[in-house]
């Protein structure tokens, strides 16, 4: 939690980043911004698909469509905060040569969108049913 | 374009990678749009899609800066950290805005 503290503070002060180590080769910075635009698109999508849950499921019963449109919205806050703190975790080790950080994330975010895919067709089936 | 040229394309590759963003951004912002203004034009409907609107501007901004910045040199600069927590922020701040539309 203090680990995640102290790159918040990255976030916002570049020149904590640029004070370490040696500057990678431009590519690799290129590469690790492209992984970082790739999880924004991921975050993006979920936040797009937590809208289309709420305009595109009206015969959903309140709770339910509010209910799975919050879980996605609120993965892709996660999401997207997630990126931008792996991006400057990736960042700094490159400069310091150390090797890039391994996350959890990715399991996790895939076992959320999996439950919320199987909660949205239990609910649509059920749904249209009654 | 000026001196050697990266085979790897890489910072095409991550222009390209901005446009994508963009894109997305652009089909959440619709969405939001939508949404503020299902059943009949509010204030507080119209507020939600003009503040969307303004977040979708102020990320095509940002993309349309580092992809100015990508062009300028060979060997084009790393990505600051503001820039990303910006784009970031206007996702979180979109997310913000759905959670208040669908509640």
């Amino acid at each position: 939690m203090i680990e995640f503290v102290r790159n918040v503070r990255l976030w916002f002060v570049p020149e904590g980043v640029r004070q370490e180590g040696r500057t990678p080769d431009y590519r690799f910075s290129l590469a690790n911004e492209r992984t970082f635009l790739a999880w924004l698109r991921t975050a993006l999508a979920l936040v797009g698909g937590g809208f289309a849950v709420d305009q595109f499921l009206p015969d959903l019963r309140w709770a339910w469509r509010v209910g799975l449109a919050l879980a996605l919205l609120a993965a892709g806050v996660l999401c997207s905060l997630r990126a931008v703190n792996h991006w400057v975790r990736c960042e700094r080790a490159m400069r310091r040569g150390e090797d890039l950080p391994v996350s959890r994330f990715p399991a996790l975010l895939s076992l959320v969108v999996a439950v919320v895919a199987v909660a949205m067709v239990v609910v649509v089936l059920l749904g249209w049913d009654g | 374009m000026s001196g050697e040229r990266d085979p790897g394309l890489q910072p095409e590759r991550t222009r390209l990678a901005w446009r994508r963003t963009t894109l997305s951004g652009t089909v959440a912002a619709v969405l939001a749009v939508k949404t503020a203004l299902h059943g009949g034009p509010s204030p507080a409907g119209i507020a939600v899609c003009a503040l969307c609107c303004a977040l979708w501007l102020a990320f095509l901004l940002l993309a349309h800066h580092r992809i100015r910045t990508l062009a300028a040199t060979a060997t084009p600069p790393a990505l600051t950290p503001r820039h990303a927590t910006a784009a970031v922020l206007c996702a979180v701040a979109m997310a913000v805005c759905g959670a208040v539309l669908v509640v």
